[in-house]
């Protein structure tokens, strides 16, 4: 929860909300642009590497940071983790209890 | 070099360590006087174990592990306070699932879930906030936790909850911040530090310079950092540099995530969501000053405390640690994870007494999983 994990923006899927859709370690995910969309159209981040943490883009970084990041984390059991979790919250949304 | 091998670049990782053992030999330091260098936050101290970098580190060189861990520092009475919401009938509480194993006093998230509670693991206050909309006769409950890195989260989606009138949305707030606890730490006068690696993640959100007091006030080297082991050894370096030369400054080793002054949008949002409270209990270290944070008035609809009337909300409080635990002392470095008799014994992972065995960041579990457990047969 405190190391964030790299993902790669594919496309805008809410512009009020500053929601995007980012590929996470081959999981799909929304997430938040706000700490990262300055003041530029939100379209110029597609395809741009950030560093999610909770669901939020909280530093857009370069393909070449992205990859040591991932290979850390997955070192460290982290990068699966944050995919768990993710797969996690969705099931709280879908199923019931 | 058992090890090194497995670092994605050896050859740096070698220079590193053998340049750390040259300026910490220039220092005198040695296994029975060593420099002592905390690293403030959990992952740091994952990845310390994870590349065995406190033994291949020149042994004047000792790692003191530092209470970064927000899962590790949260205290029980806040966890009885978290079951206690998760019961009623009317709510959903929605959970990041490092917390769910946390015990309390009566029992943990996972137990209150396993008795029928409505508990869910998420990823993000946003899906919180999601399940709020699409349960709009359920009051949602989302368990704030964790340092500046993610409070910003959790401030944003009270933001976007307040713009969509969203009723049924709230946090239980136990958000805290790194610079206090460190200061209560230097105030210690049985604590002896002679250098800082500070938190890449947390300086993302709020920049180097919360941290000038830690040169300034008190002359010791601080140095912001990555968490891969070269990130590490390169910071641990820098420390004891400064420490050679007589500086005492901030200095900032991971400048390609870390901008000096922090994340503009995220400062802004904390500081329109949040604001001090007197002070906040941290476990095992007791009610630190200023270092925890409440939902300011305007957004009190959305404070959990508030809307259930639980917490500090509800006045004072007791919070004794369990029978033989050692989580304080383990937590401010004072002792190894090894030496609590606990350990191992009364509290393992599976079966844990402190938080510090739960999560992954914490010091007791990695000294478990990377060989402590060995060390504490012997
Ligand atoms: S071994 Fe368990 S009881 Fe002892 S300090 Fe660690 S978490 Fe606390």
């Amino acid at each position: 929860m405190c190391l964030g994990i790299p993902g790669r923006i594919t496309a805008i899927t809410d512009a009020g909300r500053q929601m995007a859709l980012a590929e996470v370690s081959g999981v799909r995910r929304e997430v938040n642009l706000a700490c990262v969309a300055d003041d530029g159209p939100l379209e110029a981040l597609v395809g741009q590497w950030v560093l999610i943490h909770v669901g939020f883009a909280m530093a857009v970084i370069d393909a070449d940071e992205a990859a040591r990041t991932l290979d850390a984390l997955r070192e460290l059991g982290e990068a699966q983790e944050a995919v768990e979790a993710m797969a996690a919250g969705q099931r709280a949304l879908e199923a019931g209890r | 070099m058992k090890y090194a091998s497995e670092f994605r670049d050896p050859k740096a990782a070698r220079a590193l360590l053998a340049e750390i053992a040259r300026v910490a030999d220039g220092l005198g330091a040695t296994r029975a006087r060593p420099v002592a260098i905390m690293e403030i936050c959990g992952g740091h101290t994952h990845s310390i174990f994870r590349y065995g970098l406190d033994k291949l580190i020149h042994e004047g060189v000792e790692f003191i592990h530092g209470p970064g861990c927000p899962v590790c520092v949260l205290p029980m009475a806040r966890v009885d306070e978290a079951v206690q919401i998760a019961e009623r009938p009317d709510v959903i509480f929605t959970t990041f699932g490092d917390a769910m194993r946390v015990p309390g006093h009566v029992k943990s998230l996972m137990q209150a879930k396993a008795s029928g509670a409505d508990i869910r693991m998420v990823y993000s206050p946003l899906d919180a906030l999601e399940l709020a909309r699409r349960n709009p006769d359920r009051e949602v409950v989302f368990f704030g936790l964790g340092f500046e890195t993610t409070t910003p989260s959790t401030a944003l989606s009270i933001q976007q909850a307040a713009r969509e009138g969203v009723r049924n949305f709230s946090v239980f707030c136990n958000h805290i911040t790194v610079p206090e606890p460190i200061k209560a730490l230097l105030d210690d006068p049985h604590m002896r530090l002679d250098g800082f690696i500070g938190p890449g993640h947390v300086s993302m959100v709020i920049g180097i310079h919360p941290y000038d007091f830690i040169a300034r006030d008190y002359h010791k080297p601080i140095v912001v950092a990555g968490f891969e082991p070269t990130d590490l050894l390169q910071s641990v370096l820098m420390v004891l540099r400064q420490i050679a030369e007589g500086r005492a400054e901030v200095e900032n080793q991971y400048a390609r995530v870390v901008p000096e002054h922090g994340n503009k949008v995220s400062l802004a949002a904390i500081a329109d969501v949040y604001e001090k409270r007197p002070s906040f209990e941290w476990r095992g270290l007791g009610e630190i000053d200023a270092s925890g944070l409440r939902i300011r008035d305007r957004y009190r609809a959305f404070d959990a405390e508030e809307k259930f009337g639980i917490g500090y909300a509800a006045g004072p409080r007791v919070h004794p640690e369990p029978e033989g635990c050692a989580c304080g002392a383990v937590m401010t470095g004072r002792i190894k994870p090894t030496a609590c008799p606990q350990f191992g014994k009364g509290c393992t992972p599976e079966m844990p007494l402190g938080a510090l065995m739960v999560s992954s960041e914490g010091a007791c579990a990695a000294y478990w999983q990377y060989g402590g457990a060995r060390a504490a047969a012997e």
